[in-house]
């Protein structure tokens, strides 16, 4: 069930406002809603918030037989869940535009970009390797569940930890995690999207992590994958407004400076749950 | 005096001319003691001091229409005479065209669809779409309602308009010490306001936010300190 466009009112108090660089929830045009990271018990799960929006990660991995083609690499895969739960706009079994481009894109950030090593997960050659799987479920939306969704998946992978394998010629022993400590996944490099958002008005400047109504009145949406060490994983504009190409570099620009703050962010909340599941035995 | 209740429990409501609020049905059941009063929602059961009005406070974001309560409608599409309207509930609103103050077959109000329109809901049942009025039933006069122009549109919950259409609560009196505005409050979690200038639009949208008991309920104290914090 498709909720009404916005009124008129709405929308020329949206543009008046944005025209005078003020945005609806007092933030600045390029500031991001501060991230909350929750995680839970089990390793690899991960509540990722970004102020009303909330996206729930959880991976899992379990040993299967690797495809012919591909013996010696594992395999991951990444299963968005959108529900109505997420907001009435959404309809279980039949996947909308906005849905169809949050998988491609998810596709494209953690898997084309290659940011999980394949091969370390291999553990016997043509016979056993691990299949990752990454769940993500849509709790709430208020405007841009894409960036939300990439930082849950990011981090319940850095998050997550495998059982550690044993192989003896051709034998595979799986040791349990009260045995021997399980062993994180190699990632390569840590992936980050940042979603900007133009206005119809070409005198308005564009927003960084647009709200629901931002995202409803916006003319154009232009996504940036990037990671910390300035390498751009994906540069993704579905249509809208045309750009110049400076207007492009100044957005990465601030897309990099952004990339380098989440990156802190993360690793800092990272290091403080695994401070708290520190367990000695003596 | 109030007490926590589950739909469902048996209210000991006894007057002679009883009458009971939202939250509460009578039902007319075999039962030794004749029909009894049972409570459909969750919330706190509250009672007028002489015992003749009961009712169940509750808070939810879903609107459902009940007569003579203030919307906020927006007009999604014009059909024949009057205007279908989206107030937020199960079914959208028919608005005629005649519902205005001063409003003939040759003078009828010109509503472009997105615009936004204050209006009272005249009729409303379970199954049926809910029908609006531009004016007031008596009198006949617009009083206030019609389309609004201007502005911007708060959503918030619904306790959160109960509250603000209390002439006893904090918030519109203590905004309004600091800046002329306007507000139309209405009954469906929609509050229309409207200022000189976009940042106080934005305060006063903010306030309602922060005051909301869904996204927190600060109190008069924390919400005179957030408004130091901005810039108005």
């Amino acid at each position: 069930m498709r909720p009404p466009s916005p009124s008129i009112p709405e929308k020329d108090f949206l543009y008046t406002s944005l025209k005078e660089s003020l945005r609806l929830d007092g933030r600045l045009p390029m500031e991001l809603r501060t991230p909350t990271l929750t995680f839970g018990d089990d390793l690899g799960w991960v509540e990722c918030s970004l102020g009303k929006t909330r996206v729930l990660a959880q991976v899992e991995g379990k040993m299967v037989k690797p495809p012919p083609e591909r013996p010696y690499e594992g395999i991951i895969t990444i299963h968005p869940e959108i529900s109505p739960m997420a907001s009435s706009e959404y309809e279980p079994g039949r996947p909308s535009d906005e849905e169809v481009t949050i998988t491609r894109m998810l596709d494209k950030v953690l898997k084309r970009s290659d940011a999980v090593d394949k091969e370390s997960l291999c553990i016997l050659a043509g016979q056993r390797v691990w299949h990752i799987r990454l769940t993500l479920h849509f709790l709430a939306v208020a405007g841009n569940m894409l960036d939300c969704a990439c930082l849950a998946g990011i981090v319940a992978l850095k998050h997550f930890r495998r059982p550690d394998v044993e192989v003896i010629g051709d034998e595979v022993t799986v040791h349990e995690p009260t045995e021997r400590a399980p062993i994180p996944l190699a990632i390569h490099h840590t992936p980050f999207c940042f979603t900007f958002a133009f206005f119809p008005d070409s005198t308005i400047p564009p927003v960084l992590d647009p709200s629901q109504l931002e995202q409803r009145l916006s003319a154009g949406l232009i996504s940036i994958a990037l990671n910390a060490q300035r390498e751009l994983c994906v540069l993704q504009k579905l249509g809208g407004v045309p750009l110049e190409p400076d207007e492009v570099l100044k957005i990465v620009a601030i897309a990099v400076q952004k990339a380098k703050e989440l990156n802190s962010i993360v690793d800092a909340r990272l290091r403080e749950d695994w401070e708290g599941r520190h367990v000695e035995v003596r | 005096m109030s007490a926590t209740v589950l739909p469902g429990t048996v209210v000991p409501a006894q007057h002679v001319n009883l009458k009971l609020g939202p939250g509460l049905v009578q039902r007319s059941d075999a039962g030794e003691a004749g029909p009894s009063i049972i409570t459909t929602r969750t919330g706190t059961l509250n009672h007028s001091s002489n015992g003749s009005k009961w009712w169940v406070e509750s808070n939810s974001r879903r609107y459902v229409p009940a007569p003579q309560e203030s919307v906020i409608g927006v007009v999604v599409q014009k059909v024949g005479d009057g205007f279908r309207v989206d107030i937020g509930a199960a079914h959208s609103a028919s608005l005629d065209g005649l519902a205005f103050e001063g409003a003939t077959k040759r003078n009828k109000p010109n509503l472009k669809i997105g615009c936004l329109v204050y209006a009272r809901v005249s009729l409303a049942h379970k199954d049926m779409e809910p029908e609006l009025e531009c004016f007031d039933a008596q009198t006949r006069k617009s009083e206030g309602f019609g389309e609004v122009k201007g502005g911007f549109l708060v959503r918030c919950s619904l306790k959160m308009c109960r509250n603000l259409l209390d002439p006893k609560h904090f918030l519109l009196p203590l905004l309004g010490a600091r800046f002329p505005l306007e507000a139309a409050v209405g009954m469906n979690g929609r509050v229309w306001v409207n200022a000189k200038e976009p940042k106080q639009i934005i305060a006063i949208s903010r306030c309602i936010e922060a005051v909301d008991p869904d996204g927190g309920g600060i109190d008069e104290a924390g919400i005179k300190a957030f408004l130091g914090t901005l810039d108005i």
